[in-house]
């Protein structure tokens, strides 16, 4: 079926044609011209500082960059990036398919304010985002005061003798990313879904089949590839991101660094080989992130022709 | 098994889809719900279905006499066919069918009687071999015959169809409904289908239902609301109409022109092929009107004239050996002569 192919195949490329039709046809010196500028574009802003990651980090040969990586602060941060990840693409998974079911699926008052809602961390500064957390969550902040241990009237013995903190601290950092995060599982199925229509879910209906049932055999499988490929662009954004996490994070070497505020440090401290040696991680987990999207892209398109 | 519409009403915000809509579906009837779009029929169908409820305390549905009006979609024992087929894109066609009966959760049956159930159902369908293929490597006719099979797998008491042949080029929109009557007659399942199509209605429901505006404008056989329409709505939908000025009439009965006083208000209606031409002879009754265009392509051919008194264009079908036989030019004054027509106060024939 062709008209329900997902949006993201709507960017494909068109392939390169040499041999045009005559009038669509541009003079050699203009196509050459097009061509130089597009790969000089492409190798001065991508290819160059993708290239100078990988060559900074190995100046000074194997040994110093594997060592980078025995460092326990090192080890920490990357522990703490998984970690986020691991609680904030789980998190934005379920909302995304929530909120996109939701507004594909049903009408319902305040509908366009949802999904103005859900573009909003695309649209305010990550650092704002992490400020929102501290003004929310920090000791001075509107929540602050009833978080740490005190005697609150309102609150259970239990919850009055908890010390809660969580802004330079690890739940701060995990807010922040799924904040910041938030749009991408939802972003990618919303158009998907609505052009799926709702028929299909109707008919399974009508054949008897439960909510749960259809969801899993009928929804699933039609937005699955539309799924996968939000949660790896939300994954790769978790792992990288770095203003909102600098703002709640507090740099606490061991505890609250990300790989991100690790490199940066790192880097303050001239020590360039390690900066560049774990930039090169990450710079990896962007490879393997496009590899897995065209993949994706490959297999969806071939389920579809 | 009956189904039975009682005072049922539905409102999208501002818009009424249904107004107080009543229709008694005769057990094993193929059935026609033939309107414009925008006329309720699919609305009606779907809450037939349970695919959409009717407004809040407004009527019933019954099935057999069981009030069935709270009751979801799974549960009817209804096959409903989508216009757009609604197969389920990532399943084959055995996987489509089969589909309804293994989401049970009491009875399923198992394997064997699942395959067996399927490939009886692909025969049924006369695509025994299309087991294995996907939806999307099948032509319109044999995804919609696949939906059919599907919405009977799980054995329902009732079939609704909604524009079953409204997606399908016109040549195999005409195979796929001569086949969908024989295929009613074969299993005598009490079957609703949607259209817009009047033809498609006429040709192979038991029974029609037009409806108009939110409302049902007359129920009857093919012939009856072909022949006897209860209103003008359904006399224009239902192929050709002149629309003449009741006065025009008077005269033609009267000839002399001008010799009675015109007291009849209101229109008339006539189809094109129920009025003859005869040659213009002044002291004959009958409607003066000179000969326009002949449009002769077709076994019947179709000429428009133009009144005299009124200069209102009139449309006449006529075999092509009459016209033969009149040898007309245009140009040409004639007299018409309405065989029958209808006024919605009562009927006149000349």
């Amino acid at each position: 079926m062709s008209a329900s192919a997902p949006p993201f195949l709507s960017t494909k490329r068109a392939p390169i044609r040499v041999s045009g039709p005559r009038v669509i046809r541009n003079p050699v010196w203009v196509r050459w011209l097009f061509m130089t500028l597009a790969l000089l574009f492409v190798g001065c802003f991508l290819v160059l500082p993708l290239a100078a990651v990988f060559t900074e980090a190995l100046r000074k040969g194997f040994g110093p960059f594997f060592a980078a990586f025995t460092d326990p602060d090192m080890l920490s941060a990357l522990r703490l990036t998984l970690l986020t990840a691991a609680i904030a693409v789980p998190a934005n998974l379920v909302f995304g398919v929530a909120a996109a079911w939701c507004i594909a699926k049903f009408d319902f008052r305040g509908k366009s304010l949802l999904i103005t809602l859900i573009d909003l961390p695309f649209a305010v500064s990550p650092v704002i985002s992490g400020l929102i957390y501290v003004l929310v969550f920090g000791l001075q902040g509107w929540l602050g005061p009833y978080l740490g241990a005190g005697d609150h009237p309102w609150f259970g013995e239990w919850l009055n003798a908890q010390d809660i903190r969580i802004i330079f601290a690890v739940p701060g950092i995990v807010l922040a990313t799924i904040f910041v995060t938030f749009p991408f599982v939802a972003r990618e199925l919303i158009p998907l879904m609505q052009a799926q229509g709702n028929d299909e879910e109707y008919a399974a209906l009508t054949l008897g089949a439960t909510g749960w049932q259809t969801f899993w055999r009928v929804t699933v499988p039609n937005i699955r590839w539309g799924l996968f490929y939000g949660v790896i662009l939300c994954n790769a954004r978790a792992m990288g991101e770095f203003g909102a996490v600098s703002v709640v994070s507090g740099h606490i070497r061991g505890v609250t660094n990300t790989m991100p505020l690790h490199i940066e440090i790192l880097y303050n401290e001239y020590n360039f080989v390690a900066a560049f040696a774990v930039s090169s991680l990450l710079a990896l987990l962007a490879l393997v992130t496009l590899l897995l999207k065209t993949l994706v892209e490959w297999r969806a398109q071939k389920g579809l022709t | 098994m009956s189904v039975q519409v009682d005072n049922i009403r539905k409102t999208f915000g501002p818009y009424t889809a249904l107004d107080d809509v009543s229709l008694q579906v005769k057990s094993g009837q193929l059935t026609a719900l033939l309107g414009p779009s925008g006329s309720g029929k699919t609305t009606l169908l779907r809450i037939i279905a349970g695919l959409e409820y009717a407004d809040e305390g407004s009527g019933r549905i019954q099935f057999h006499g069981e009030d069935v009006t709270e009751m979801p979609a799974g549960k009817r024992k209804v096959g409903f066919v989508f216009q757009h087929y609604a197969l389920f894109k990532h399943m084959s066609v055995f996987e489509n069918i089969a589909f309804g009966l293994r989401v049970r959760r009491e009875n399923r049956p198992p394997e064997a009687e699942i395959a067996d159930r399927v490939h009886k159902l692909l025969k049924l369908v006369q695509l025994a071999d299309l087991g294995g293929r996907y939806p999307h490597q099948l032509s319109g006719g044999q995804r919609q015959r696949i939906a059919l099979a599907r919405a009977l797998a799980v054995e329902p008491e009732v079939l609704l169809l909604d524009e079953p042949f409204g997606a399908l080029d016109a040549k195999v929109r005409k195979e796929l409904r001569r086949w969908l009557r024989q295929f009613h007659d074969e299993i005598g399942l009490t079957t609703v289908f949607v259209t817009h199509d009047q033809e498609e209605a006429l040709e192979i429901a038991d029974e029609v239902v037009i409806m108009n505006q939110a409302k049902i404008e007359q129920i009857g056989t093919p012939q009856e609301v072909y022949d006897r329409p209860a209103t003008p709505f359904v006399y224009q939908f239902l192929g050709n109409v002149n629309v003449l000025r009741a006065q025009v009439l008077a005269e033609a009965r009267a000839r002399k022109p001008g010799s009675i006083a015109f007291e009849s208000e209101g229109q008339v209606y006539v189809r094109p092929h129920d009025i003859e031409i005869v040659p213009y002879a002044p002291d004959q009754p009958g409607i003066a009107a000179v000969l326009r265009y002949i449009h002769a392509a077709g076994p019947q051919a179709r000429l428009t004239l133009e009144q005299v008194q009124t200069r209102e264009t009139v449309e006449v079908e006529t075999s092509r050996v009459t016209l033969a036989g009149l040898d007309l030019k245009v140009g040409d004054l004639v007299n018409l002569r309405l065989r029958q027509a209808h006024s919605f106060t009562d009927d006149y024939t000349i």
